[in-house]
């Protein structure tokens, strides 16, 4: 029996099935959890069909499944569980809950509900109902039914167009006279009393113009606004009149009515605009644009900052530092800071980038401005630089290693050529080492896209009023706060008022920062092979 | 000075230098020995490697240093292009001239002095660049940025290693895609490149097959017109068949330093007769 067991463990069999079944554990967990995102995040497009469910109770209600789960009854037994279903039947705005549970025990018909429209609004969520009459500034332009829906879809049309106009001109030319003004008041603010008549009078002139031209701006606005009179009236499952201005709505679309194709058409549309639309209700809906552009923009920054110092700080410790303890201690002590917790980052980020970097760049230039902190608050320079200080153990750790294998005969037939340490070092040893440094960059930047914590502190908000990237001059605006898919993840899902409502949108999110950060990785493997095919003997 | 004069040759490289370099220059005078190694000790810390060695290295001639391994043979010809300098706590005494200038105080900085001697290793070792900027990297470090001229200069030494007929088509590919025998004449066209006068070769075949060792001792042969060499093997066979003066390290001594037929043949000291026979070593 133990000679048995001997020639099992002397074989190693016992270690290789061991090993296979670690692998297999964690490709599973890993395939699982990508399929739990997956499947979560595609259904939130698919366009299902509404159900209209008539209680026993009495009433209706229109609406989609969402989930169905037993009803807690402790004392009875598992068999006579009874189970309720989860409904989703919009209208916040007239029925208060936009979700509600419903006892299977209590339904006495579901029917797909013909006719029935879904409204996607700019407020309060998805409308559900059945099209009565089209309006026109009062007055009637079309019935229900599917003449109606076609009249109300040409009115949408319109209206839309008018939305864009006033989007454009809220956002990028009242914009523009704001940032001006804003301007304007910090010159004023920032002269010497009684100091000069002349520079005073210029500016309280372009005041004027700038006031002037707000003025125009803001009737022409009031035009546009007069201009949006259609709005549409919806019977709800319980037939009552609700009214809503075409100016609030987004899409009107019948899902019953939908085929295959477009169903699908109306999926891909619905993903297209997530990634580029901004949020709306409080996260909530809408799409993640903002927070895609400041992840990337984040990584991008880090990966600036983060590259040359790592590379830089690698090259000393092993190419010029005299190897003994304290390089040792140097090294000991880089690898342990990437264990540090990354809150701790954060904290730092805080105290010395934006309080006391921040805080001094703000009394130097921007001192009109204060108390109001320009610098001297969070902002995506800040969250990017602390992430660098974060991420640059692992560029460091890579970019060492990737050192230690460049061969030292190829510095020798430098130094041979008569080539100097430096020239040797530039021309010889940091293309070979290109494709470590790259390695580095990779897992730094997987890193940063998905860390959150130090970026709650440094300069990441639920809601960016504005992209740090826009027309105003000076284009970018690294002081400004920003959107990160990781916060927004932890944002919709924990802090939302409307948790159900945001479920879709966690999921959704999550499957985009994975792909985000995938995506990213990709190209910077494909930067790297493309390196390594360039120096390496195998080639293809 | 000495760096003026070498970078104007560099400009007027493309075709002419091999017409310099062939004809008889009345300014080297043929008799006058190219190295001259004066009473030259060597120590790594308080360890002796090298005791009082003198010698002088022929011009145009190959000059093999052969001994067991410890022996010091490498040490010498490191010596040579003071590539021993980056050795921590290592330390020379004595001194070496190279063309009558002594290389620690005459020859302007080290890199003059590499630029003057070449070196080739025994583990071929090209830079992982392509074959074009390997051969181009010697004469880009000291000055040379023009593409036309940079071009002359690698087909010059391309062709100099016999290399350029089976590389011409792909100076833009990877030097590390080249057969191990083509890498070290890539080395060797790499060293030449730079147009020095002595040719440092640390045992450059022990890592290549029969077929490439006998190529590059033809190329040896053929190099010798244009370059001194000083060449460090284990294979007595090789000294034996290319080198015209031969010397036997033993213990960081000089034991003995002849002419090749003359050392292996009637060596004059017991030593070199039983290492040559086999009896050690």
């Amino acid at each position: 029996m133990t000679h048995m067991f001997k020639g099992v463990w002397k074989r190693g069999d016992l270690f290789i099935w061991l090993a296979g079944v670690g692998l297999a554990l964690s490709l599973i967990m890993v395939a699982g959890l990508l399929l739990a995102i997956f499947i979560n995040a595609a259904t939130f497009f698919w366009p299902a069909d509404l159900m209209r469910i008539s209680l026993k109770s009495g009433g209706t209600v229109i609406g989609l499944k969402t989930g169905r789960e037993a009803i807690p009854q402790p004392e009875t037994p598992e068999a006579s569980a009874r189970y309720r279903l989860q409904i989703k039947q919009g209208n916040r705005d007239v029925t208060g809950a936009d979700f509600i549970w419903i006892d299977e025990a209590d339904i006495a018909r579901v029917e797909k509900a013909e006719g029935a429209l879904i409204v996607e609004r700019r407020e309060w969520g998805d409308f559900y109902g059945l099209l009565k009459e089209v309006r026109e500034g009062g007055g009637q332009v079309a019935g229900g039914g599917a003449s109606g829906l076609l009249t109300l879809q040409e009115k949408m049309e319109t209206a839309l167009a008018i939305h864009a106009e006033i989007d454009d001109l809220t956002k990028s030319d009242i914009g523009r006279v704001n940032y001006k003004m804003e301007k304007n008041r910090l010159a004023m603010a920032s002269l010497k009393p009684g100091a000069d008549d002349q520079a005073l009078a210029r500016l309280s002139k372009e005041r004027k113009e700038l006031e002037r031209h707000y003025q125009e701006l803001t009737a022409r606005l009031q035009v546009l606004r007069d201009k949006q009179v259609g709005e549409a009236v919806f019977l709800t499952a319980d037939e009552r009149e609700i009214s809503i201005p075409l100016a609030k709505v987004i899409q009107v679309y019948e899902p019953g009515a939908l085929g295959a194709v477009g169903r699908i058409g109306f999926f891909l549309r619905k993903a297209i605009d997530f990634v580029t639309d901004d949020p709306r209700e409080s996260n909530t809906e809408g799409g993640v644009f903002p927070a895609i552009f400041g992840t990337v923009m984040m990584v991008m920054i880090m990966s600036l900052l983060v590259t040359p110092l790592g590379v830089v700080a690698a090259f000393y410790l092993r190419e010029y530092a005299h190897q003994g303890t304290m390089v040792s201690a140097v090294r000991i002590a880089v690898n342990n800071l990437a264990g540090v917790p990354s809150i701790v980052f954060g904290v730092f980020g805080v105290g010395f980038f934006i309080y006391f970097i921040g805080g001094t760049i703000d009394q130097l230039f921007y001192a009109e401005k204060l108390p109001a902190p320009t610098f001297g608050t969070g902002g995506i320079l800040w969250a990017s630089l602390t992430m660098a200080l974060l991420t640059v153990p692992v560029v460091i750790v890579s970019t060492e290693e990737g050192l230690a294998s460049v061969a030292g005969g190829l510095r020798e037939a430098s130094i041979a050529l008569g080539a100097t340490k430096f020239e040797t070092t530039w021309r010889v040893v940091l293309p070979a080492v290109m494709p470590s440094i790259l390695t580095g960059l990779i897992l730094a930047m997987a890193r940063a896209a998905g860390e959150v914590a130090p970026l709650m502190i440094t300069g990441v908000v639920k809601l960016a009023p504005s992209l740090p990237v826009d027309g105003l001059f000076p284009f970018v605006h690294l002081e400004r706060k920003f959107m990160h898919l990781g916060f927004h993840i932890y944002d919709v899902g924990f802090q939302s008022p409307n948790v159900d409502a945001a479920r879709p949108m966690v999921f959704t999110t999550t499957l985009l920062l994975v792909v985000l950060v995938v995506l990213l990785n990709l190209a910077a493997i494909w930067l790297r092979n493309r390196l390594r095919k360039k120096l390496s003997a195998s080639g293809v | 000075m000495n760096e003026i004069r070498l970078k104007n040759e560099m400009k007027n490289m493309p075709r002419e230098m091999n017409v310099e370099k062939t004809a008889p220059d009345p300014a080297r005078e043929p008799s006058t020995p190219m190295v001259e190694i004066d009473r030259v000790a060597f120590f790594y810390g308080n360890q002796p490697a090298l005791k009082n060695i003198s010698m002088s290295i022929p011009r145009n001639k190959v000059t093999a240093f052969i001994g067991p391994s410890g022996c010091g043979k490498s040490t010498l010809l490191r010596c040579l292009n003071r590539m021993n300098d980056l050795v921590e706590g290592a330390r020379m005494e004595g001194a070496i001239r190279i063309g009558g200038k002594d290389i620690h105080r005459e020859i302007g900085d080290v890199s003059a002095l590499r630029k003057q001697v070449g070196m080739v290793f025994q583990k071929f070792n090209p830079f992982p660049k392509t074959i074009f900027e390997n051969v181009a990297y010697g004469p880009t470090i000291h000055g040379t940025k023009d593409r036309n001229a940079l071009s002359a200069i690698v087909e010059k030494s391309l062709r100099a290693t016999a290399l350029w007929d089976e590389v011409k088509d792909r100076l833009n590919d990877s030097a590390l895609r080249l057969s191990g025998g083509q890498q070290q004449r890539l080395c060797i066209a790499r060293a030449i490149a730079v147009e020095p006068e002595v040719l440092l070769m640390d045992e450059p075949c022990s890592a290549l097959d029969p077929l490439a060792t006998a190529r590059i001792e033809e190329l040896m042969v053929e190099l010798k017109r244009n370059y001194t060499i000083v060449i460090v093997t284990h294979n007595m066979q090789q000294a034996a068949r290319i080198a015209d003066k031969t010397g036997f390290l033993l213990l960081g001594e000089l034991v003995e330093f002849g002419p090749t037929e003359k050392l292996f043949t009637r060596p004059a000291d017991q030593r070199t007769e039983d290492y040559i026979t086999g009896r050690f070593g």
